[in-house]
């Protein structure tokens, strides 16, 4: 699948963003005064620059209003209204660790609950589909969180649990990555289901001579030594090295912000493997697998 | 509304015969020359008459090599487009409710006025029969030539798609096969049609009839021609350079 910027930024700002928000909620870090006003207002700009960035891939973002009344049938619509409903419900709780006052606690933890919806949400956007067989596991929507809470857990400063969550996320995604390299093959699509056709198949002509809309947006090769750097790259900015930080250095507030900073870093490359290595079923059609043996 | 609708016993859809299929392409400037001006937005393309043309088309044929131990190898072309399935996920996705599945002839349709170009249909069909059409920003795909089929101002020759009215060899076919005495459900029958991606699970409509068995060709049909014999000149020329 094409790794769009808009979608990468999107979805890893915004996950880190509502991580916060469901920390705060949980009323995990007890802020007041300017810190409070940091760490709700980080929170607040992640979650709503990433919506935002997410309008920026539609063909028609002035109905995106729209998007809200498929809420029985469509993760997508349930992602907006779980969204705007944490963001909503999480608001007065916001100002009031702001500008002193208190709610009760099941306020917090009911819209930590929607906004953790939102997340499973955004991850079941791609978990539901089956045509992308990496994508079409329990791990999707657990990485989502995962990534979500861990961020969040670094940037409010709780070195212990962020050390936890730290660990957790490096095992979920290198399983991640295990399952998914075999599960395109062990779905068992190839030219011949695709097609109907028996024997050894391969593509002798496309049907257009330059590219469209479905090779650009579904059909995208990464090398193998490209993919497995980033590999890296992402297990060590995304987890172990802000793992580390926050563990060594619990108390310093700088300390946790650069934690952040590098898990951030980590994300997008994790993200941007996450659509790169996915591949789309229609490729067969274009001779993605060509060879392979049918 | 994008949730499906309760099974209908009509299912409109289309039959393609890979076996007679020439892969001349008519099919394809037909659906565009129709869709281009009737249901919904134009069919656009962009930089048309430069080195990376590309535009939004409804139908597409692929050309695949089959290669077989027990006969000749083979070319197929193969037409792909919308297969009208009956489990639609492009359907469900939908958050806006402009993807929908008529209830009363199971056609996959889509709402332009509500579609906000997510894409997220297209990624959820596995037989990329769905492309976003780059200057409108909106999904089009196959109607099954939905403003043709019940057009009682077209002459009745013409109330098919207008991919199958072109078809110069008779490859594509149109009807209801949700009807078992229907010609094309008794041509499926009757050829083996399959559907495609049945692992995928989204029941389609339409079927593919395989290409037919083909004789198996002589071991090395140039063998007798390299055994003639040269008489006359010919012989004489042949003898004296077989010398040198
Ligand atoms: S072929 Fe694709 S677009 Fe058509 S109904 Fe099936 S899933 Fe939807
Ligand atoms: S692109 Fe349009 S039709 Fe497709 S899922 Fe998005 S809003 Fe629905
Ligand atoms: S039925 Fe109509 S819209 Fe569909 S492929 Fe044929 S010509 Fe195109």
């Amino acid at each position: 699948m094409h790794p769009a910027p808009s979608v990468i930024l999107f979805t890893v700002l915004s996950g880190a963003g509502f991580g916060t928000l469901i920390l705060l909620g949980l009323g995990l870090a007890l802020p007041f005064g300017l810190e409070a006003a940091f760490l709700w207002g980080a929170g607040y700009a992640l979650a709503v620059s990433g919506l935002l960035a997410s309008t920026f891939h539609l063909g028609n973002p002035q109905r995106a209003l729209l998007a809200f009344t498929q809420w029985r049938t469509s993760w997508l619509s349930r992602e907006g209204w779980a969204a705007v409903g944490a963001l909503a419900m999480l608001a007065p709780l916001a100002l009031a660790s702001v500008f002193g006052g208190g709610l009760p606690a099941a306020f917090g933890i009911t819209g930590a609950a929607v906004a953790l919806l939102a997340l499973f949400s955004t991850g079941m956007i791609y978990a539901q589909l089956r045509t992308v067989p990496r994508w079409n596991h329990w791990t999707t929507p657990s990485l989502f969180l995962a990534y979500a809470l861990t961020g969040g857990a670094t940037l409010v400063g709780l070195p212990y649990l962020a050390g936890l969550l730290c660990l957790i996320l490096a095992v979920l995604q290198v399983v991640a990555w295990r399952l998914g390299d075999g599960r395109f093959a062990a779905r068992g699509s190839t030219l011949g289901t695709a097609t109907g056709l028996k024997g050894n198949l391969r593509s002798f002509a496309p049907p257009h001579t330059g590219t469209n809309y479905l090779m650009r947006e579904m059909i995208h090769v990464v090398g193998r030594r490209h993919a497995a750097r980033l590999r890296w790259i992402t297990i060590l900015f995304a987890a172990l090295v802000p793992g580390m930080i926050v563990i060594l250095l619990p108390d310093r507030f700088s300390a946790h912000l650069l934690a952040f900073v590098l898990h951030l870093v980590g994300a997008a490359s994790g993200r941007w493997l996450f659509f790169a290595e996915a591949e789309h079923v229609v490729g067969l059609y274009y001779g993605a697998h060509d060879g392979a043996g049918n | 509304m994008t949730a499906l609708p309760p099974p209908c016993e009509k299912k409109l859809g289309l039959v393609i015969d890979l076996d007679t299929c020439v892969g001349c392409q008519a099919c394809v400037t037909a659906c565009k020359g129709w869709n281009d001006q009737g249901y919904g937005v134009p069919l656009s393309d962009q930089n048309a008459y430069g080195s990376e043309n590309s535009g939004t088309f409804l139908n597409r044929v692929h050309s695949y090599e089959m290669m077989q131990d027990d006969g000749p190898p083979q070319i197929v072309n193969f037409p792909r487009s919308c297969l009208h399935c009956e489990n639609a996920p492009c359907v469900t996705v939908c958050p806006t409710g402009a993807s929908y599945k008529r209830a009363e002839d199971g056609i996959v349709l889509v709402n332009e006025d509500a579609c906000i170009g997510c894409g997220l249909c297209a990624w959820a069909c596995p037989y990329g029969a769905r492309e976003l059409d780059q200057a409108a920003g909106v999904m089009k795909k196959c109607t099954l030539c939905v403003d043709r089929i019940y057009n009682e101002t077209l002459p009745e020759e013409d109330r098919v798609p207008a991919c199958v009215r072109t078809c110069p060899t008779g490859a594509r076919h149109f009807g209801d096969l949700g009807d078992p005495e229907s010609a094309v459900s008794r041509l499926v029958a009757s050829r083996g049609g399959v559907a495609l991606m049945p692992e995928q699970g989204t029941a389609p409509v339409n079927r593919y009839l395989p290409p037919r068995r083909k004789g198996a060709a002589g071991a090395a049909p140039l063998t007798d021609i390299a055994d003639v014999e040269a008489t006359g000149i010919a012989g004489w020329l042949d003898r004296l350079l077989g010398r040198f």
